[in-house]
């Protein structure tokens, strides 16, 4: 079967001033659960159905979604949080229930019958995807810099008024301050490295800004890690094992995470790495 | 080391669980697969989304303390926030 789109949208909203905003993709969807889970647009999501898959979708207006309107909103930051949260508060629903394939945020078909055209043409990937993050959930781990944790320059006296002591002591702190980096560094990717090998798959995303994570000091691991459910006492364990091995950092465990991370574009990313369970 | 894992909800599969936006982003714009759709494809434009960070850096950067230790002319380095390309 193929194209067999799901008749039960609510009325009114098939024209042209409504598009569907894919959530993400499931094998089954309860229609009691779907309809608890509230979507974009304040109404309970629904599914389109094709190729024995479910795309879980919020019909959201194009006014506000569609491609012109986007590039506005997704520069209003406000726009964005709520966006991304709402998104995420149904990926997450949806993950509790069973495997999920999320969608990228701003995902928008203009109707059901292209959302199910996708599902058939991407069938193949897709079920390969799920089959892969069933009974797995995926965790973060972030590791902070903790200062003073590297070896001290020393300072030297030497020759020299007080302008020369001023440099000697300013490159001293550089260096105790690059020193301080590499040692993070270093740790950082031991760290992900013993991760890894507990994971099913593991990626590192770009360390976040010290001005948007609003931590005192500097992220030198943004690790997601793919981990069975069975794995998961040995992970969390693991984590706090080599926070004590590895003191140059402070490691934080967020999750679990609907595995955003983990569905990989159509070109293969070169930081992911898939491995044998541990 | 500390931890922040979310309280165990297997009880209430629906209660919302407020998450760092920031942890958000990384994942949700960062990744996440690209189901073809008639809009996506301008939307997914990398470009885009940089710019919408700059912005949120921007509005946040102004708020932030300089980092303790600094030194005066270091200044403030500019750092790679989510790298999506």
């Amino acid at each position: 079967m193929s194209s067999t789109v799901d008749a039960a949208g609510p009325p009114g909203r098939t024209g042209g001033d409504a598009g569907r905003w894919l959530h993400g993709v499931v094998r089954e969807a309860d229609l009691g659960l779907l309809g608890a889970i509230t979507g974009m647009a304040a109404e309970p999501v629904r599914p389109v159905r094709a190729a024995g898959l479910v795309a879980v979708v919020s019909d959201v207006p194009l006014t506000e979604y569609g491609e012109e309107a986007l590039r506005g909103n997704l520069e209003d930051l406000a726009w964005l949080e709520r966006a991304a949260r709402a998104h995420h508060r149904v990926v997450d629903a949806l993950t509790r229930a069973g495997a999920v394939v999320p969608a990228r945020l701003a995902t928008v078909h203009h109707d059901d019958a292209r959302v199910a055209a996708s599902l058939t043409e991407r069938r193949a990937e897709l079920v390969t995807l799920l089959d892969r993050l069933t009974g797995r959930g995926e965790w973060g781990v972030k590791g902070y810099v903790v200062p003073g944790t590297a070896p001290r320059a020393e300072q030297t006296a030497g020759p020299g008024g007080a302008g020369a002591a001023y440099l000697r002591r300013r490159r001293a702190q550089l260096t105790a301050r690059e020193d301080g980096q590499r040692a993070a560094d270093s740790a950082a990717a031991a760290v992900h490295e013993a991760l890894a090998r507990h994971a099913v798959a593991a990626r590192r995303h770009a360390p976040q800004d010290r001005r948007l994570s609003g931590a005192p000091t500097a992220m030198a691991l943004n690790g997601a890690y793919l981990v069975d459910a069975g794995a998961l006492a040995g992970f969390a364990g693991l984590v706090e094992a080599l926070g004590t091995r590895h003191p140059e950092l402070r490691l934080e465990l967020t999750g679990p995470w609907p595995p955003y991370s983990f569905v990989a574009e159509r070109s293969a990313e070169p930081a992911l790495t898939v491995r044998e369970p541990a | 080391m500390t931890t922040s894992l979310a309280p165990n909800s297997a009880d209430d599969p629906l209660a919302y669980r407020p998450v760092a936006l920031v942890d958000l982003l990384d994942r949700v714009l960062a990744t996440g697969v690209v189901v073809s759709g008639d809009i996506t494809l301008a939307i997914a434009d990398v470009d885009l989304v940089r710019i919408s960070l700059r912005a949120l850096i921007a509005s946040v950067g102004a708020l932030a303390p300089p980092e303790p230790g600094d030194l005066p002319s270091a200044g403030a380095p500019i750092e790679p926030i989510v790298d999506l390309a």
